[in-house]
């Protein structure tokens, strides 16, 4: 089935992805050492539960998160626990995170696998299993799966599987669908369940035909294959969403508030190992293409791999390797050395060379052409977007829908001018969220300044009062000593009367 | 081994300015190649002027800006500046028109505003409203179409009016003239029209060049280098009351296809109005732009003093630009209807 409606804009871009589907997916030999880094999902880095030297087993926990919404990491295999150090993970900023390093040893025992979970499973008992294993979103983002289904249980009807590859040249979900369909498809029911879905439709790209037909073929009634047209970025969860419904899902919400959850295939397939099998997650596909790899694929990468043990893997890079890229070529950075790990939000590595990817052009002014605005998913104006980021002018910026921007980068691609606009984006927002921040800090102040104030009178009446009750008192009080004064008067007039009238009366026999 | 590092997108950009601005110039030849038939050599004279003046003007305001000049003349901006201004000259004008009207347009309405894309006015209507209004007898002095007085002029023929300081060519006014003129001496269109200027549409030549304009901007429009709302918006613009007046009485007013043959129509609505710079940036207001270009066009050939209007109806559209662009944003995914800023 074809989707029925269309998100503007977009690009139509050579999604370059046969090149790395023509071999079987190959897996990667293990590494003498992996490097697991405590900071990849996005919250509070994991605590280690093991120590230095420490042996593991395969699958054992390694660390925690002291937040439930933290997912624990485990051992892609087993062996001992080298050091827990300092060490380069891919990241844009390509700083050094703190990071599990563990001497692999082949012939380690295995952890025992976790008891199976069928189909009738508790919903919570699911989402505890999907939290135990470790599962993160593996579309690019790494979301912490887990948490994403806490908030999405009783608010959903239907779970959208999102086999859309986000950007073109990345092909493991393609390879994915292709080689375990059967275990997206039950990934996708164990997810259902666990959010109450009773809707499951599959998306793919309307070009992935093999994939296309691995998961048709293994669908069964309850499971709606869906393709979308493929046009960059089809894969994004709101393009996604509109493509399906026609429905948008309203600015700073998620898509959950139209009850549609979205998750991605290489996500239920690991939901599946993780209640099915009683595996956590510890491997993944990873795409290894371009045009400085000599034979591109898709390669079952253990976590903390280093990326060059996967370009060995597909044949090793070629000597014109110009840059290394995390992700795609549209919304994927730089890594600036090739031993920086696999993580899991690594669905491929670009190596690039300056005829696929040239070295930045010099940018000229922006001529207002308007191509950024016709490429925009988001319906954007990011010719004006980029005056008012660089002047600045935060509120301009908000009210512009600076927030609204996904940073897919068609705007930047199109561009004539070659203008940067996706970095002037990027620090626009950063700028936004520092007003936004200066803008709390400062109603704080406000608050606890006010709140003073009001406290200091509150105090001032507080002490009025008393000093007019003490006053009230003392004018009742002298009153009253006034008034006992008059009394014992009168009490002693009246006893001298008295005196008298006893007189009177002592007169009396 | 070092790896670069970039920030995305990392994909070679599929266009560039330079590309966009000779796409455009390549869009101009056939109309060019039709003035070229029918009002003479002349035309190629004026671009080649116009051009040499342009590019030595940027070049000399680039350097007193301190900018780099070989990237920003590698945009080509310039030339097409140039060739605009150059083919909305009559073909004869003497060399200095064309000198005068480019380093005008250049110097003032873009390198003062502050160079490439900040310019809010076009700035070969700047040079051409200029010439217009300073020497408006020269500017009215179109050679005569081929055919209707001999031959058009070679290039010699041409040089030599065009350096030797005047013009001893024929000159015929233009169709727009002529309507204007004997509209006002009491004539009905059907009698002016049997005049030896005049053609099925239009007059004789203009409305085979306004087709030519019209292919070439086609191909801009099929390319995406010119959006197709501003050209539309133009041409409906000037269509519409055209055509309804023409309808209550078709003797006084001429129609709609008279005016999208005749003068500047076709060059402007897809050469001039659609200059990104200087033109509204939203859709809608594209179109809007457009059709004020169209209507102020329609209202001054009609009853203005000057015969055509293309130029100055863009210059007073460009500057309602920002006011346009700020009360047409597009709906935003995710936001309600209607709730665009302020």
């Amino acid at each position: 089935m074809n989707a029925a409606h269309r998100f503007p804009g977009g690009l139509r871009l050579e999604p370059n992805r046969a090149i790395s589907t023509r071999h079987p997916v190959t897996a990667v030999p293990l590494p003498e050492r992996l490097i697991l880094p405590l900071g990849a999902a996005l919250g509070a880095p994991a605590q280690p539960c093991v120590s230095e030297g420490e042996r593991v087993r395969a699958g054992q926990c390694l660390a925690e998160g002291e937040d439930p919404a933290v997912p624990p990491l485990h051992a892609p295999a087993g062996g001992r626990v080298a050091a827990i150090t300092a060490h380069p993970a891919p990241h844009p900023s390509n700083l050094a995170v703190t990071s599990l390093v563990l001497e692999t040893d082949p012939d380690a025992a295995a952890e025992p696998a976790w008891p199976a979970l069928d189909a009738g499973a508790d919903p919570a008992a699911l989402r505890a299993r999907v939290h135990a294993a470790g599962i993160t979103g593996l579309g690019g983002a790494g979301f912490p799966t887990a948490a994403k289904l806490a908030d999405a249980a009783g608010r959903v009807h239907t779970l959208v599987l999102n086999g859309a590859e986000c950007e073109p040249w990345i092909s493991c979900d393609d390879m994915l669908m292709r080689t375990r369909a059967a275990a997206v498809l039950s990934g996708g029911r164990l997810l259902a369940r666990a959010v109450g879905a009773g809707r499951i439709v599959v998306a793919l790209e309307a070009d992935a035909e093999a994939a296309l037909e691995a998961v048709t073929a293994a669908a069964d009634d309850d499971v709606e294959v869906v393709t979308v047209p493929a046009r960059y970025p089809a894969g994004g969860e709101r393009q996604l969403v509109q493509a399906l419904t026609g429905q948008e899902v309203p600015a700073g919400d998620l898509p959950t508030t139209l009850g549609i959850l979205c998750q991605n295939v290489g996500t239920a397939e690991a939901v599946h190992r993780a209640a099915v099998e009683g595996r956590a997650l510890t491997h993944r596909y990873v795409t290894v293409t371009g045009d400085a790899v000599a034979d591109p694929r898709v390669v079952l990468a253990p976590l903390g791999a280093p990326f060059s043990d996967l370009l060995a893997a597909a044949g090793g890079a070629t000597p014109g390797l110009d840059r290394l890229i995390m992700g795609g070529p549209m919304m994927g950075f730089t890594v600036a050395d090739p031993a920086v790990p696999v993580v899991a939000a690594t669905n491929c590595i670009l190596a690039a060379t300056t005829a696929l990817c040239p070295p930045p052009q010099p940018a000229l002014p922006c001529i207002r052409c308007g191509a950024c605005a016709e490429a925009c998913p988001a319906s954007l104006q990011p010719q004006q977007l980029y005056w008012h980021a660089r002047g600045g002018e935060v509120d301009t910026l908000a009210a512009l829908g600076l927030g609204d921007c996904i940073e897919c980068g068609a705007c930047a691609y199109v561009c004539p001018s070659h203008i940067p606009l996706i970095q002037y984006f990027r620090h626009g927002k950063a700028e936004m969220a520092d007003a936004r921040q200066a803008r709390t800090i400062a109603e704080r102040a406000r608050e606890r300044y006010e709140a003073r104030q009001a406290r200091l009178a509150r105090e001032a009446e507080e002490r009025r009062q008393r000093r007019e009750q003490k006053k009230a008192q003392a004018r009742s009080g002298g009153d009253a000593r006034k008034a006992a004064v008059a009394a014992a008067l009168e009490k002693r007039r009246r006893r001298r009367g008295t005196a008298e009238s006893d007189g009177d009366d002592g007169g009396r026999p | 081994m070092t790896l670069r590092q970039a920030v995305s997108p990392h994909l070679r950009p599929p266009r560039t300015v330079g590309g966009t601005m000779r796409l455009v110039l390549y869009a101009l030849v056939p109309g060019v190649l039709g003035q070229l038939w029918f009002f003479g050599a002349g035309v190629l004279w004026q671009i080649g002027l116009a051009t040499a003046t342009a590019v030595a003007t940027e070049a000399a305001m680039l350097h007193l800006r301190g900018r780099p000049l070989a990237l920003f003349l590698r945009d080509w901006s310039a030339v097409v500046t140039a060739v605009l201004l150059a083919v909305s000259l009559p073909g004869l004008a003497p060399w200095w028109m064309a000198v005068l009207g480019t380093a005008f347009g250049l110097v003032f309405a873009k390198h003062l505003y502050g160079g490439l894309g900040h310019n809010p006015f076009n700035p070969a209507m700047v040079g051409y409203v200029v010439l217009l209004v300073a020497f408006p007898r020269l500017m009215s002095q179109w050679p005569a179409p081929a055919g209707l007085a001999g031959g058009a002029p070679g290039p010699i023929a041409a040089a030599h009016a065009i350096f030797g300081g005047g013009v001893d060519a024929v000159t015929a006014a233009t169709p727009l003239d002529a309507v204007r003129t004997q509209l006002g001496q009491a004539l009905t269109l059907p009698e002016i029209r049997q005049g030896p200027l005049w053609g099925a549409l239009g007059g004789r030549g203009w409305a085979a060049i306004n087709g030519l304009y019209l292919a070439g901007g086609a191909v801009l429009v099929a390319t995406r280098t010119a959006d197709w709302r501003i050209p539309a918006g133009v041409l409906a613009g000037i269509g519409v009351p055209a055509a309804f007046l023409w309808a209550i009485d078709p003797s006084l007013h001429p129609g709609l296809w008279f005016h999208w043959a005749s003068g500047a129509t076709m060059l402007g609505a897809f050469f001039i109005a659609t200059d990104p710079v200087s033109a509204a940036t939203t859709p809608r207001g594209r179109l809007i732009f457009g059709a004020g270009i169209g209507v102020l066009t329609w209202l001054i050939r009609t009853w203005g003093g000057y015969p055509d209007a293309i130029a100055f109806a863009v210059l007073l559209m460009n500057m309602a630009v920002p006011l346009i662009d700020r009360y047409t944003p597009p709906r935003i995914y995710g936001h309600p209807r209607g709730g665009g800023h302020d």
